[in-house]
């Protein structure tokens, strides 16, 4: 497949950590291609590199050495300015932990995006999209767990961005919470057709992924293409 | 060491920015007390054994002219245990190559070597021989300003006639420690100087043959001074006594108290401010520590740490601070009290000075402000150290936020979600963005205060020198002579304008109540000397009674409508009556006035005036100045324009370098509140902010959410802090009313900027600070972390 059909692509990625004394290697050469409107789950253990690659492929990490493009455009030389504008415009991240603005209602939390991206959609949209209709103008005190992740979601959604990545969305949550967000991620993935990338070390996520990443140590060990997809709320953990 | 001080040592170092901070706020208040008190002491056990080594006086008077005996009638007043007469007298000087006029006060000294009372300090040559002729002893002041050595000569003209005389000495006195020319009210030590002289000299230069017109006097101790002054002015009543006061009404000793009072003021305020601010930054701090630290404090618990232990190690963590503040502070005190004392024993000329740090205080300054810190930090401490560990292991809950009050009075649609943050994290604490607004303010207000007196002292200057007293030259005669003199004045080549005044040194009496002042004898359609109202106009003199300052007629407990009692204390001492007509607001002195026609009908001596205003134009003055040197009955000639000239000259210095130390301490306060507001925000916030950089903002545009609201909290800071600083200049000011001067609260639009100037400065300066940190955040580390 031609370069320019690929959302990411990556070739002999590496990441050397500097931890005082030592030096982790994150990821020893990752080889990747992302395309367009693919819901992939990215699945290891924890120390794998999995975080790693994602917070580079969302530009908020650099490689130590090899590159990534992304829509062909080389990230991996670029300045603060230009990540800062790439994550801006094009990328949309969901946390494990949800990192919500506390003192804005969730409404607001979705606008902090929708004001400075170039084409979102409205907050009210972003919100009815992962079922928080009903509690726009909530704080984040006032609203549960996954409700929160949802609002994250619809938050990362809103600028209508070209990929999103989530790191360990669920993580926090139990399960029946965890399939609501899910389902949330999976309705976007659908709907709006954009690339999806989760990280998880639960593997029950993966089998609603089109593809399935394994990483173990800094090196992908197998990519899996799913024949059926199942839907979230056949899945249990 | 136990490894829970091996954490406190390590916290204070990953918090060193900002502990770094609090303990300069902290040292400030320490040094401006350790400072103020530490030289307020220096100067009163200065003082103290200045005039116990050198036998200041207690007691004196004087009078017109009494023969040597009656000095045993007041040696036989009980109470009394050394008497000194002596001869005084006006006279003007001549020094070759100086031009303005140069009034010098003569003092005899005793022919058997050291006076009794008042010994001079000599600081060059040597005191007058007996038996040598016109020999003379100089203050060192008006020497210092004229370069004066022993050997230089001078000539002084007394009662008309002119004496060549050598200086043989430069001595200091504790009787002039303060050199104020009489009527003057700021020092001139170039146009101003004492003169020692010997009696038998002086008595026959000036007529006093075997008599005296001064005496002073030292009381046995515990005497009552009051009861030996009654005594004294019936003894020399026929003699033309002038009334005796005792020291607190001696001039130079009472300008030296209201210094040493604004001093103590400031002891007092400064640190105040200082150290509440340094309490309040260590909550805030303190509080956001252990936030960070609940874990740890769970953690510490549930290993069988007690609560006081917890608490303790907290409290040592802010005694740390403390100290390193205070050690810092006692230093920085140490060595501005030691240059202030120098500053002050140059200005005042001691002939020592005894500065020293007594540990006594050092210990108060660490006490105070280790009192104020623990206070301002105790309450936090044992909340956190109450929670059950359990449940401090939780991670903490959202922050409760609600749609501020601002947004719901309709504003909300106008702001974009960032100032929306701003504003509902500043409400969300109100109390704590209130006391950041008070710190910074406060910061604001000492520059204020600072400020401020000089323009106080700037108007009053200016409103007595411009608006009231309008002549160039004031000529004052040896007698009160007839309007005849005042017309050989105007006649003299280029003198423009004479107008002529009377004055009549006077005990006013109403009740029990007297004061002793002068009354002074204004003419209709006055010109050059003006009585001016509240609004600064100029009032004109009814053409009966009298006027009173406001001031004086709240001393004497009189109102308009009252009959004043005037016991004139010269010429045949008459006592008379009269109504008090009106008050006058004036700054400076106390005085009453009539009409000079009034007055002179109530003396019954005549049409007799005391002295000339005149204005001349420049270049005609030194001419005019020669002539009546020339005048035998001219006593002295003061030139208006040399009075503040030098008085700006000697207090430019030390205006500046108050001011300099004022900046930076006022800095300090605003670069701590400001910086550690700031890095708690950054703390409390970083992971918001992290959370905004990573969804597309700008370092810029997150710099906005957290220095807007520090940005906010100053400009807010701003107005308050002018009130403040105006409130407590007039607090300062109210404290140090006297007869002497009362300056009025007036602050220049310039004091106010150049305040909100520096605060802004420093504010900046903390924004630049932690923007540096901003664009350092790690975004993965901190999205990553939980709360």
């Amino acid at each position: 497949m031609a370069e320019h059909d690929t959302v990411f692509t990556a070739r002999g990625l590496t990441k050397i950590y500097r931890m005082g004394e030592i030096e982790v290697h994150a990821l020893r050469g990752i080889d990747l291609d992302l395309y367009p409107g693919e819901f992939v789950v990215l699945l290891g253990p924890s120390g794998s590199g999995k975080s790693t690659l994602l917070n580079i492929l969302g530009g908020l990490d650099r490689a130590t050495s090899g590159h990534v493009s992304y829509h062909g455009k080389e990230l991996t030389g670029a300045s603060d300015r230009e990540l800062t504008e790439y994550r801006r415009y094009h990328v949309g991240f969901v946390f494990q932990f949800y990192n919500l603005i506390p003192s804005l209602t969730a409404r607001e939390n979705v606008a902090t995006v929708t004001e400075i991206a170039r084409q979102p959609m409205k907050p009210e949209d972003a919100l009815a999209l992962v079922g928080l209709a009903e509690r726009m103008d909530h704080f984040p005190s006032q609203l549960s767990g996954g409700e929160q992740q949802r609002v994250a979601i619809a938050r990362a959604i809103a600028k209508n961005p070209a990929v999103l990545l989530c790191d360990e969305p669920t993580g926090a949550l139990d399960s029946a919470t965890g399939v609501l967000v899910l389902e949330a991620l999976e309705r976007v993935n659908r709907d709006l057709g954009t690339t999806t990338a989760v990280i998880t070390h639960n593997a029950s996520i993966a089998e609603m992924a089109d593809r399935v990443i394994h990483l173990s140590d800094g090196h992908i060990t197998t990519l899996e293409r799913n024949a059926s997809k199942r839907s979230p709320h056949e899945l249990h953990w | 060491m136990l490894a829970l001080n091996r954490k406190l040592f390590r916290d204070l170092w990953w918090m060193k920015g900002q502990a770094t901070a609090i303990a300069l706020v902290i040292a400030s208040g320490v040094a401006t007390f350790v400072m103020s008190l530490s030289t307020l002491e220096a100067l009163t056990v200065t003082q103290a054994a200045y005039y116990r080594d050198y036998r200041f006086a207690e007691v004196f008077s004087a009078l017109k002219r009494a023969p040597e005996p009656v000095r045993l009638q007041i040696e036989a007043i009980e109470g009394v245990q050394l008497v000194e007469t002596r001869v005084t007298a006006a006279a003007s000087i001549d020094i070759e190559g100086f031009e303005d006029p140069v009034t010098a006060q003569i003092l005899s000294l005793p022919a058997h070597g050291r006076p009794l009372l008042n010994q001079l300090y000599l600081k060059q040559g040597r005191l007058v021989e007996p038996g040598r002729d016109n020999e003379v002893v100089v203050s060192e002041a008006f020497a210092a300003a004229h370069r004066f050595q022993p050997g230089d000569r001078l000539s002084a003209t007394i009662r008309g006639r002119k004496k060549g005389l050598t200086i043989v000495g430069i001595a200091l006195s504790p009787e002039f420690i303060y050199q104020l020319q009489p009527g003057a009210i700021i020092p001139d030590f170039r146009t101003y100087g004492i003169l020692w002289m010997s009696r038998e000299q002086l008595e026959a230069a000036s007529d006093m043959k075997g008599a005296f017109n001064e005496v002073t006097v030292q009381l046995v101790k515990g005497a009552d001074p009051a009861l030996v002054i009654e005594r004294m002015d019936q003894a020399l009543a026929r003699y033309g006594g002038l009334g005796a006061y005792s020291r607190k009404d001696q001039i130079s000793h009472r300008y030296l108290s209201e210094e040493f009072r604004g001093l103590r003021q400031m002891a007092i305020m400064f640190p105040v401010i200082f150290l509440g601010v340094a309490a309040f930054l260590l909550n805030v701090v303190v509080t956001r520590l252990i936030d960070t630290q609940r874990e740890q404090v769970a953690i510490l618990k549930a290993f069988g740490y007690s609560t006081v232990d917890v608490v303790l190690h907290y409290v040592k963590f802010v005694l740390l601070i403390v100290l390193l503040g205070s050690a810092l502070g006692i230093a920085a005190g140490v060595w501005l009290g030691s240059g202030l004392t120098t500053m002050y024993r140059d200005f005042y000329r001691f002939p020592f000075m005894l500065y020293q740090l007594r540990p006594a205080l050092a210990i108060t300054a660490v006490l105070i402000s280790a009192a104020a810190a623990v206070a301002g930090t105790l309450w936090s401490v044992l909340r956190a150290a109450r929670v059950p560990p359990a449940e401090a292991m939780k991670p903490a809950a959202p922050a409760k936020y609600r749609v501020s009050a601002v947004e719901r009075f309709g504003l909300r649609r106008w702001l974009d979600q960032p100032t929306r943050m701003i504003v509902r994290n500043l409400e969300r604490r109100p109390l704590k963005a209130a006391l950041s607004v008070i710190g910074i303010a406060f910061a604001c207000a000492v520059l204020v205060v600072g400020g401020f007196f000089k323009d106080s002292v700037d108007f009053m200057v200016d409103v007595q020198f411009r608006l009231a007293q309008r002549d160039d030259i004031t000529v004052t005669f040896v007698e009160p002579a007839s309007p005849k003199a005042m017309f050989t004045l105007a006649r003299l080549e280029g003198v423009e304008e004479v107008e002529p005044f009377r004055s009549v040194p006077a005990r006013l009496r109403f009740g029990h109540r007297t004061y002793r002042t002068a009354v002074r004898g204004v003419p209709a359609g006055n010109r050059l000397y003006r009585l001016l109202d509240t609004r600064l106009q100029p009032v004109a003199l009814p053409p009966q009674g009298v006027v009173l300052t406001d001031y004086l007629a709240k001393i004497l407990g009189i109102g308009v409508g009252d009959r004043l009692t005037i016991e004139v204390m010269e010429g045949n001492r008459p006592v008379r009556e009269a109504t008090v007509a009106g008050l006058v607001n004036e700054f400076i002195g106390v005085s009453a006035y009539m009409d000079l026609e009034a007055l002179n009908r109530m003396m019954r001596e005549g049409p007799l005036i005391s002295g000339v205003y005149l204005t001349a134009q420049r270049p005609a003055r030194p001419a005019i100045l020669d002539k009546l040197k020339q005048m035998p009955r001219v006593a002295g000639a003061a030139m208006r324009e040399n009075a503040f000239q030098n008085f700006y000259e000697t207090m430019a210095r030390q205006m500046l370098i108050f001011a300099f130390v004022n900046t930076i301490l006022a800095a300090t306060i605003a670069l701590g509140v400001v910086y550690n507001s700031a890095r708690v925000t950054l703390s409390e916030r970083s992971r918001e902010l992290a959370s905004l950089r990573v969804l597309g903002f700008t370092r810029g545009e997150i710099s906005f959410i957290l220095l807007g609201e520090l940005a906010l909290l100053t400009l807010l800071a701003l107005p308050v802090g002018c009130v403040i600083g105006r409130q407590l200049s007039a607090v300062m000011i109210a404290n140090m009313q006297t007869d002497l001067f009362r300056a009025p609260v007036v602050i220049r639009p310039s004091t106010y900027s150049f305040a909100a100037t520096v605060v802004l400065v420093a504010a900046l300066l903390s924004g630049i600070a932690v923007r540096r940190k901003l664009d350092h955040l790690d975004l993965v580390a901190v999205l990553k972390a939980r709360e």
